[in-house]
């Protein structure tokens, strides 16, 4: 035996390395149909890991001070030998971290990757969804510019919406009377280690999950119900291990391309991803003319304005908001078609994604807009096609007109 | 389409993707770890210094900031200056051999101009700042024979009036010369060697 | 409760907010190259005398200006009137509690104004200046309207009034037209403006050049890297039917 190879045996006595290894990449098998909608999983592991190496860059030269914040910032931006570089990785990942994660959930409602007996991965997802979005908002707080203090103002004056707890509740929450100081030190805290932490916690149970069970594809056919007798291993599948790493470090470096395309040509993306505003510092006393959260959280912003004040409270939009993402969870629940993917579906399905798909990207834009007449009752509109994609569901899903699924997959 | 082309062109590729995946994690690496590199405001702040020495009496010292550190200027006297060449047998290094001095104070006054001591007032034992004890003889509290020098409180360590260190000392080596340079008689530029010094 | 209404009514009122200050005025192009470090080096020296008497740059240092080819003992001559050493940062002559009470506003730090303002209002700003005896200083400003700042490149500008017309029943101002000639022409003065916030776009982002360059080289490493793993990838997937 070769040294390399004694050394194997000693770690594989007392640590599941090979097992480990061939369970999950060399002897995990992956359908062998899919397509450009799977990419995203993994991209999305990729930014989460530059997040976080970027993110322990960033915290070596931030302060998380009131007073010293958005001068840190331009520390790290002018005074750090390639500080500028380690910011706009950064400031790029939040963005496309959540442009890969729309893909993915995308792709997920296109295929079926909800549905039985997957259930838990997509319940461990849309919690992911959750922490990513409260990562963001906490992130955004720390430059400590204009956008910052009021986005993070509006977001938390939400709480004191809640009837009889709400200004307690927001009070607890800012730690003071305003967002200042004591606002700013504990979302660091939350922002650098607490959910980062939970993050990773479900990334890890979603793999697992994912990996339990075995991936969904594009036809939405179970791969595990035709093995090979001998072998034990689906007719439909290939190793992870060499064939998707492979064809992954492909779907990488193309989205490398893009990010490093806007991070070195556009990383203000003319105000989406950078806010021309956050380069002013926070005053409390100056609010800017037009308060917007970054595009990601746009739709539901637009589904929060929508809803008409009840007895004089705005906690009714609050009550919508939080549903249009609670909705989510019961997914695998609403829809009870005898098909998964979207390419057996009827047509009812696939006018209910399209009208869905239009509500959540006009939902999206209406929310960096100002709040009109008009644009209120659009957004209402909106609003209620968005609802009626997933509460509608169980009828239409029930009597559209599907397609046989096929034994195997197709390609 | 032979197997052993394919095997072969399959290695390449690996091999190829490898190098290339190397160069791009080596290209990521290289400005994060570079950014733990002093920052510009450090560099600032550890800048030159310039010290105007014309007020510095005979027998008097000045003590400045530089980098953070004590750094003191000491105008010897001719008396001062006679003492330094009685005494090196009681001192670890009393030809400068180990390297704490640009090599242009390699002798036995450590210093460019004669009567000018620059030296950077922190104890190389355990980091004190010794205190001055300038004057020759009895009266800061040394022995009789004391010609004048530097006495670190902390654990004892005793310096001449070119910063070396005496044998016995907790501290093994001469006190530290910062580059320097003279502007003019009157300035003194330190942290910075004289160019073509 | 009462705070989330107040939000809310600002969020409504936005629209309103920004007609007044002045956004619909229409904005000229400013004319950026930050390839030209003459350009660059001329903004710098009229920064540094006439801007940073009362607005600071607190996050630039001296020393930075090296980028625009100039050497310390240049910039030590030639720029540092209010800072000692090469490597501080150009902080402002005035304090923030005399800002306050001789124009009612402490002067924003400019080190990012043009981050937040962007190039084209900061050149517009600077040359829409016109004599108001309404306004303290004795000048308004039609890109920002009621400002606090007075106009400190006057002399050199000359002095614009505005000419009004009638739209409907209300007077609205139509252009500026110089009444008094400043110490240059105005095609000089807009050159002078286009020079300082040409330095100013610099100043905003100092690493900008740095990093288009790089940019340009990490895509066609990419482009190469991406030509090798597509041919990897197709090269197992010959085993896949």
């Amino acid at each position: 035996m070769s040294a390399l190879q004694k050394l194997m045996t000693w770690v594989d006595d007392r640590f599941p390395l090979t097992a480990t290894y061939k369970a999950h990449l060399s002897e995990y098998y992956a359908p062998k149909n899919f397509n450009f909608w799977y990419f995203f999983g993994s991209l999305a592991l990729l930014v989460l890991v530059l997040q976080i190496v970027t993110g322990i860059f960033l915290t070596m030269n931030y302060k998380p001070d009131a007073a010293l914040a958005f001068a840190s910032v331009e520390y790290i931006m002018r005074d750090v030998d390639w500080g500028w570089l380690i910011r706009y990785m950064h400031s790029t990942g939040a963005s496309m971290f959540f442009v890969v994660v729309y893909l993915h959930m995308f792709r997920g409602l296109m295929y079926g990757s909800y549905r039985k007996p997957r259930e838990l991965i997509w319940i461990f997802g849309v919690l992911i969804y959750l922490a990513l979005m409260a990562e963001a908002f906490m992130g955004y707080l720390l430059p400590w510019g204009q956008m910052s203090f009021w986005g993070a103002q509006v977001i938390i004056n939400l709480f004191a919406a809640v009837p009889f707890i709400g200004d307690d509740l927001s009070l607890w929450i800012r730690g003071d009377y305003v967002i200042g100081d004591a606002t700013l030190n504990r979302f660091f805290a939350f922002h650098v280690i607490a959910v980062p932490l939970v993050l990773l916690m479900l990334v890890v149970v979603h793999l697992v999950a994912l990996h339990e069970v075995g991936s969904n594809n594009p036809d939405g056919v179970e791969i595990k119900k035709h093995k090979d007798p001998v072998t034990h291993i689906p007719l439909d599948g290939i190793p992870f291990h060499p064939y998707y790493t492979v064809k992954d470090i492909v779907g990488v470096v193309v989205f490398l391309m893009i990010f490093t395309a806007i991070l070195f040509f556009t990383p203000e993306m003319g105000g989406w991803f950078l806010e021309k505003d956050n380069f002013v510092p926070a005053d409390p006393f100056k609010t800017p003319e037009h308060i917007a959260p970054l595009w990601y959280f746009t739709p539901f912003y637009a589904i929060l304005r929508a809803v008409p004040p009840l007895f004089g409270s705005q906690f009714p939009g609050v009550v919508a908001m939080g549903a249009a993402i609670v909705v989510m969870f019961f997914l695998p629940w609403l829809d009870r078609s005898p098909v998964k993917s979207i390419r057996y579906r009827g047509p009812i399905y696939k006018a209910m994604l399209a009208i869905f798909i239009v509500a959540f990207i006009g939902l999206g834009y209406l929310g960096t807009q100002p709040s009109t007449p008009i644009a209120t009752w659009i957004a209402r509109v909106f609003s209620v096609m968005y609802f009626s994609f997933f509460l509608l569901m169980p009828w239409y899903t029930a009597i559209d007109k599907t397609k046989p699924e096929p034994e195997r997959v197709t390609g | 389409m032979s197997q052993g082309l394919d095997k072969s062109k399959r290695t390449f590729l690996i091999a190829a993707t490898t190098a290339i995946g190397g160069a791009a994690a080596a290209g990521v690496a290289v400005p994060l770890v570079m950014s733990m590199m002093p920052s510009a405001r450090a560099k600032a702040a550890g800048a030159p210094v310039e010290v105007d020495i014309s007020k510095v009496e005979p027998g008097m010292m000045l003590t400045v900031e530089w980098r953070g550190k004590p750094v003191w200027v000491v105008n010897r006297t001719k008396e001062m200056l006679t003492l330094l060449g009685n005494h090196d047998a009681a001192l670890s290094d009393p030809k400068s051999e180990v390297p704490q001095q640009p090599a242009y104070c390699q002798n036995a006054n450590r210093s460019i101009k004669p009567e000018y001591l620059v030296a950077v007032g922190i104890c190389t034992h355990l980091g004190c700042s010794p205190s001055e004890k300038l004057q020759a003889g009895a009266g800061g509290g040394m022995a009789a024979d004391w010609p004048g020098g530097f006495f670190c409180p902390c654990h004892g360590s005793r310096f001449d009036l070119s910063a070396r260190v005496y044998a016995g000392s907790p501290a093994p080596i001469n006190l530290q010369i910062p580059p320097h340079q003279y502007l003019s008689d009157s300035q003194l530029l330190i942290g910075v060697d004289a160019k073509g010094a | 409760m009462k705070r989330f209404k107040t939000i809310l009514f600002m969020l409504a009122a936005a629209p309103v907010l920004a007609l007044a200050s002045g956004h619909d005025v229409h904005l000229d192009k400013a004319p950026i190259d930050l390839a030209d470090h003459e350009s660059l080096q001329r903004g710098a020296r009229v920064f540094v005398n006439q801007c940073l008497n009362c607005h600071s740059a607190g996050y630039m240092r001296y020393s930075r200006l090296q980028d625009l080819g100039l050497t310390e003992d240049q910039i030590k001559e030639n720029l540092l009137f209010a800072a000692e050493k090469p490597g501080e940062t150009m902080a402002v002559a005035m304090s923030k509690a005399n800002a306050k009470s001789w124009f009612g506003a402490t002067p924003p730090d400019l080190t990012v104004i043009s981050r937040s303002r962007g190039a084209d209002w900061l050149y517009t700003y600077l040359r829409s200046f016109y004599r108001d005896d309404s306004r303290p200083t004795g000048w308004n400003n039609l890109v920002f309207d009621k400002v606090g700042m007075p106009h400190v490149l006057w002399s050199l500008q000359g002095e614009m009034v505005a000419v009004h017309k009638k739209v409907g029943e209300h007077e609205v101002i139509d252009h500026l037209e110089l009444a008094k000639p400043g110490s240059v022409t105005l095609a000089q003065y807009d050159g002078m403006v286009a020079d300082l916030v040409n330095y100013l776009v610099w100043m905003g982002e100092p690493a900008k050049m740095q990093r288009q360059q790089l940019g340009l080289l990490v895509l066609g490493f990419l482009a190469v890297f991406f030509v090798v793993a597509y041919y990897l990838k197709k090269e197992f997937w010959k085993d896949i039917h």
